[in-house]
């Protein structure tokens, strides 16, 4: 009895060993290993042209990339842009999706529908919604500029995704905006709202109504209600919005890459990783920036999940 | 409905509530109307404008760049004409299909298996198995690109739609078993043990029971897998240099840096690419709205 148990887990190991292979191997090679590979690129000097070569497997390590990628001039720059672009984008994407979300909330007719035309901008293929932006935006041709001209808005088209600063009069004051930074802040929050959305309606419909015909049987207004029931119920909710948004949009590459190229003052750490590899073909000190982003990632998370912690407590 | 204020508060006081409850109803309601109407449109007139655009003649876009109908009498198909058949968008819409059905049924394949053992069956590693699955999930496409380039360059593999397919498996495949395994876990096991005792072997109980069982979430799965390889374009665009064999993403870039000015060819190609995967969407919202409330579009 003991030893047809033991066959059959025996049989049960090996046939879980097989079913588990291709999806494992497939897996291990086209992700868990070129993420190693990046930190053994990271330490060599490795340029494009050296792809023919055999220098590739030589251990000849060194810190050069690292150290010509923090010594770059622009480099910081390049990381304030990032922090700008992934606080800025992460939390109007979680601000517009909870506009959506409590503008949707209650019952009305074709409910259904509106919420899955709410969603199709995260649906929609990353390069026809960049080039309709693009062209919507765009200084010669783009319909916003136009018609902000033909209404006297506006005497000159703006250059959304072309130009660096904007100089606008306010309060008594001329601001000078990053203009194609916003742009691109903009779109982030445009094409990124519905993920927020969909979990935060999810959220909104789990609280219980009897909470709020209690808040209101004792006299609190509909705005009470929302600022002292509805929003501590989300809070949860919003701060893991926050964490998934935030690494998303750090990692983010296509959306500014097909906007802007990274011109204007929008080149974040991941168009500088292309710049590095594919621009100057350097594709050690890519692989070093790539390795930078990973830290930063990785403090994000460690901090992040520190204060979760502290919270919990 | 609102319940009325309890009795025993003075009449002045429920009548203010009352009365800050009505015009705060009423602001919120129209607060209402009109914010939904607002968000529709910001959301939805990109998708106007792209499809208005690809209708208009090149003159049309020149010359009345803030008109924002559409003259109906003067529909124009040339840009598709053109797009499809001089800019071989044809031969994309293809690609773009072998690429994303490969990917989704080698994702549903690999996945079913992986994720059935896991589940079912004992082994040691199992949980750590489920962790990794996660962490990998992590990783941005630019951090895989660099490494991944190197490789393919080095041993002649770039430029294959063949080799596309296998990095997107790559892609769909964590999510793919994690949200597989969430599922297989909730199935009843003593339908499987009465398969089991009556002759059936894993695989007949995986085809004829589990697999039946699970229809819905293989439809997220698929729905997902589908619209991360229609959709991806960093790799497409980094592995693929043969015109002949562009995806459709990467057959849009490509135009849209031949053509500066015919913005409707850009417009009627973006279409090309937009629509499949909204008709796809609108057909199927439930399954793939799942899909993305279990976290799975990575976006």
């Amino acid at each position: 009895m003991r030893t047809a148990t033991h066959r059959l887990l025996e049989r049960e190991r090996r046939l879980a060993f097989w079913m588990l292979l291709p999806a494992f191997a497939v897996v291990a090679a086209l992700v868990a290993f070129p993420v190693v590979w990046n930190f053994w690129l990271s330490l060599k000097p490795v340029l494009l042209a050296d792809l023919r070569g055999r220098s590739l497997f030589e251990f000849n390590l060194t810190l050069a990339n690292f150290r010509q990628v923090l010594s770059d001039p622009g480099f910081g720059s390049v990381l304030l842009t990032t922090l700008v672009y992934t606080v800025g984008g992460s939390a109007l994407s979680i601000l517009l999706g909870l506009a959506a979300a409590l503008l949707v909330r209650e019952e009305f007719p074709g409910r259904a529908f509106v919420r899955g035309l709410l969603i199709s901008p995260y649906i929609a293929p990353v390069v026809a919604v960049t080039f309709t932006w693009s062209f919507i935006l765009d200084p010669q041709l783009g319909v916003v500029n136009w018609l902000a001209l033909e209404q006297g808005l506006i005497r000159a088209p703006i250059p959304f995704l072309t130009g660096h600063w904007i100089e606008v009069a306010g309060w008594g004051e001329t601001w000078r905006l990053p203009l194609a930074l916003l742009a691109v802040i903009f779109f982030e929050g445009w094409r990124y709202f519905p993920f927020a959305f969909l979990f935060i309606l999810a959220r909104l419909q789990g609280i219980p109504e009897e909470i709020y015909h209690a808040a209101a049987v004792d006299g609190a207004s509909p705005v009470q209600r929302f600022i002292h029931i509805t929003l501590p119920q989300l809070a949860t909710v919003l701060a893991t919005l926050f964490l998934f948004r935030f690494i998303w949009t750090i990692n983010k590459f296509d959306d500014i890459f097909l906007l802007t190229r990274g011109q204007a003052g929008t080149e974040v750490i991941t168009l500088r990783i292309y710049d590095y590899a594919f621009g100057e073909f350097n594709i050690g000190a890519g692989s070093a920036a790539a390795v930078i982003l990973f830290g930063i990632l990785s403090a994000f998370l460690t901090v992040y999940f520190c204060w979760i912690l502290r919270e919990a407590e | 409905m609102l319940e009325k204020p309890k009795r025993g508060v003075s009449s002045v006081k429920s009548s203010h509530f009352r009365r800050r409850e009505r015009i705060e109803k009423g602001v919120l309601r129209i607060v209402r109307i009109t914010g939904t109407l607002g968000f529709l449109v910001l959301v939805l007139f990109p998708f106007y404008w792209m499809m208005v655009s690809s209708f208009k003649p090149l003159e049309e876009i020149m010359f009345h760049p803030a008109n924002l109908g559409l003259d109906l009498h003067r529909i124009d198909f040339s840009a598709y004409r053109e797009v499809l058949f001089e800019h071989g968008f044809a031969e994309y819409i293809l690609n773009s299909a072998y690429v994303s059905l490969a990917t989704v049924v080698l994702c549903l394949g690999l996945a079913i298996a992986g994720a059935y053992a896991a589940t079912r069956l004992q082994f040691r590693g199992r949980s750590f198995m489920s962790y990794g699955i996660l962490v990998i999930y992590m990783f941005p496409a630019i951090v895989l690109v660099v490494p991944l380039y190197v490789i393919f360059a080095k041993f002649g593999l770039r430029d294959s739609l063949h080799v596309l397919v296998l990095v997107y498996l790559a892609q769909t495949l964590p999510v793919a078993l994690y949200m597989l395994r969430s599922y297989f876990r909730n199935l009843p096991l003593e339908l499987e043990y009465a398969g089991l005792t009556d002759g059936c072997t894993r695989w007949g109980v995986i085809w004829r029971i589990v697999l039946p069982l699970s229809a819905p979430a293989l439809a997220t799965v698929a729905l997902y897998a589908f619209m991360m390889a229609w959709n991806e374009f960093l790799f497409a665009f980094m592995f693929l240099d043969t015109p002949e064999k562009f995806t459709l993403s990467r057959g849009v870039v490509q135009l849209s840096e031949s053509v500066h000015l015919s913005k409707q060819l850009v417009m009627a190609a973006s279409v090309l690419v937009t629509l499949p995967i909204l008709l796809l969407f609108l057909l199927f919202e439930r399954h793939l709205v799942r899909g993305l409330t279990a976290g799975a579009v990575k976006g």
